[in-house]
């Protein structure tokens, strides 16, 4: 009789291991909270660095949940047992399902904005944050003040909620500032006569075709690129908002008045993350996010047997590194199933 | 002689080899969170006095660490110590008490002298 395993949560991660693991002959059940699958990816509507359609992401990893995978929408789980090498999970409509594994995808949230008051998200009417410009370039609706006019500036904030100790998060979300050059030529294509400016204290370019989409943003969109963090916003009497930094490259204070100001949200762990985390007992690193065995060699390998991540419930990633790591997590599930127990080797510490 | 109305320029270079970072050395034992400056810049945005000042504290901090030769009592005296470059700091860095340590340093100085 095949193994069944239980997969929390049907974003990315979700669905690429689902996939990988019906392929090797596993039962699969997707235990998903919303009503459909794709989690994050159904709210971006291009991808960087390529700018293609989030859809085609998406329709691909839909191909891989065939007639083994079974999905269960809305799902709410009220607590996970395990006896001996079973595991019990129930949810809140009654239902329980057996399991052999237990592979979490339970992924991130971006940062509330409205933590960090001084930049005026929930406050000032044209303080947005990137994926509220996501959801405008999805509806197909123009680029427009909150009183309806077409911004002749728009500002682009990094960093918000992320290398930010008084925030709470001193990690680098890794995606937002490839996300803003991309949001950034993203305006330029529909408002060509928009000034954009980008607010910057490194601009972490480290992926591949990453830097050829800053040079892109300058050459030919004519992208500006201020370095220096938003210290904080403030709004004229007509709405516009003025931002204050510091020209560090100049050496000077610099105040800028902007139509449109976008904050560009880092990652944090989802409420979903936290919970299962904390249902099923495991670890949680530095920063909140669900403890890898070891960074290096066992990023899916929990603090428990049987347990497993795949996916941002462990670190913020890309959605290319997100596919990896799910296929990643699937093999190593696989090995914990069939006996062989690699994800049990131990590493090191200190070999000299 | 025939003046060809040449000088030869100071060199205006940092010579890092050179410079004196004893001021440095002395804020990264007493204040030690200013190791942890990255240079965002977003308490010279904040600071009242930096906007109506030339005063810059971020690049004070760098120049410091450089071992540049500046006149400190005269760069520190314009600050205010109103303290809302803490609030801000990304690093939590301490800020304020870095001035407060510079003083101290140099009045340590001149009672040695
Ligand atoms: S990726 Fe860029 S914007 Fe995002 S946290 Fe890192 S440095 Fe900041
Ligand atoms: S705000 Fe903090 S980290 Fe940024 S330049 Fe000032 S002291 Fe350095
Ligand atoms: S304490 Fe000094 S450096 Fe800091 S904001 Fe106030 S005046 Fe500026």
């Amino acid at each position: 009789m095949s193994k069944n395993v239980i997969v929390i949560g049907g974003g990315i991660a979700g669905m690429e291991s689902s996939a990988y693991l019906a392929a090797m002959g596993y039962n699969v059940t997707i235990l998903e909270k919303e009503g459909k699958l794709g989690g994050h990816l159904l709210k971006w509507e291009r991808l960087f660095p390529t700018k293609r359609h989030g859809k085609e992401v998406l329709e691909f990893l839909s191909q891989g949940i065939s007639e083994h995978v079974s999905i269960i929408y809305h799902a709410d789980i009220e607590n996970i047992e395990r006896k001996d090498q079973v595991f019990n999970v129930h949810l809140s409509k009654g239902t329980s399902l057996k399991a052999d594994a237990v592979l979490i995808a339970t992924g991130y949230e971006t940062f509330d904005a409205r933590k960090k008051e001084e930049y005026g998200y929930g406050i000032y009417d044209n303080v947005i944050t990137s994926p509220d410009l996501e959801e405008i370039f999805l509806s197909g609706k123009g680029i427009r003040t909150a009183s309806g006019k077409v911004p002749q500036r728009i500002g682009l904030v990094h960093c918000v909620g992320s290398r930010d100790e008084k925030a709470g998060n001193i990690y680098c979300s890794k995606v937002c500032c490839v996300t803003g050059v991309k949001q950034a030529i993203e305006i330029k294509e529909k408002l060509s006569q928009t000034e954009v400016y980008c607010f910057y204290m490194d601009m972490r370019m480290y992926g591949f075709h990453f830097e050829e989409l800053y040079k892109e943003a300058q050459e030919k969109w004519g992208v500006y690129f201020i370095r220096g963090r938003l210290s904080e916003s403030c709004e004229n009497a007509d709405g516009t908002i003025v931002v204050k930094v510091e020209d560090t490259l100049a050496g000077k204070p610099l105040k800028m008045t902007v139509d449109l100001l976008v904050l560009l949200v880092g990652f944090v762990p989802s409420e979903g993350t936290r919970k299962i985390g904390e249902l099923l007992g495991l670890s949680f690193n530095s920063n909140r996010f669900i403890k890898s065995a070891d960074e290096h060699t066992m990023s899916n390998v929990s603090s428990e047997p049987g347990i497993f991540m795949a996916g941002t419930c462990t670190s913020p990633r890309t959605i290319a590194n997100t596919i990896m790591d799910a296929r990643s997590a699937a093999a190593t599930v696989a090995s914990y199933l069939e006996g062989y127990n690699i994800e049990k080797r131990t590493i090191h510490r200190n070999l000299k | 002689m025939k003046d060809f109305g040449y000088t030869i320029n100071k060199d205006r270079q940092i010579n890092f080899d050179r410079t004196d970072k004893w001021i440095y050395e002395y804020l990264k034992k007493h204040e030690p969170s200013f190791k942890l400056c990255i240079g965002c810049g977003t308490c010279t945005a904040t600071c009242s006095s930096g906007n109506f000042t030339d005063f810059n504290l971020r690049r004070l901090f760098t120049l410091i660490h450089r071992g540049y030769k500046l006149d400190m009592k005269d760069e520190i005296t314009k600050c205010m110590l109103c303290g809302k470059c803490i609030m801000v700091c990304p690093r939590g860095v301490n800020t304020r008490n870095i001035i407060l340590k510079i003083n101290e340093v140099i009045e340590n100085r001149k009672r040695k002298k």
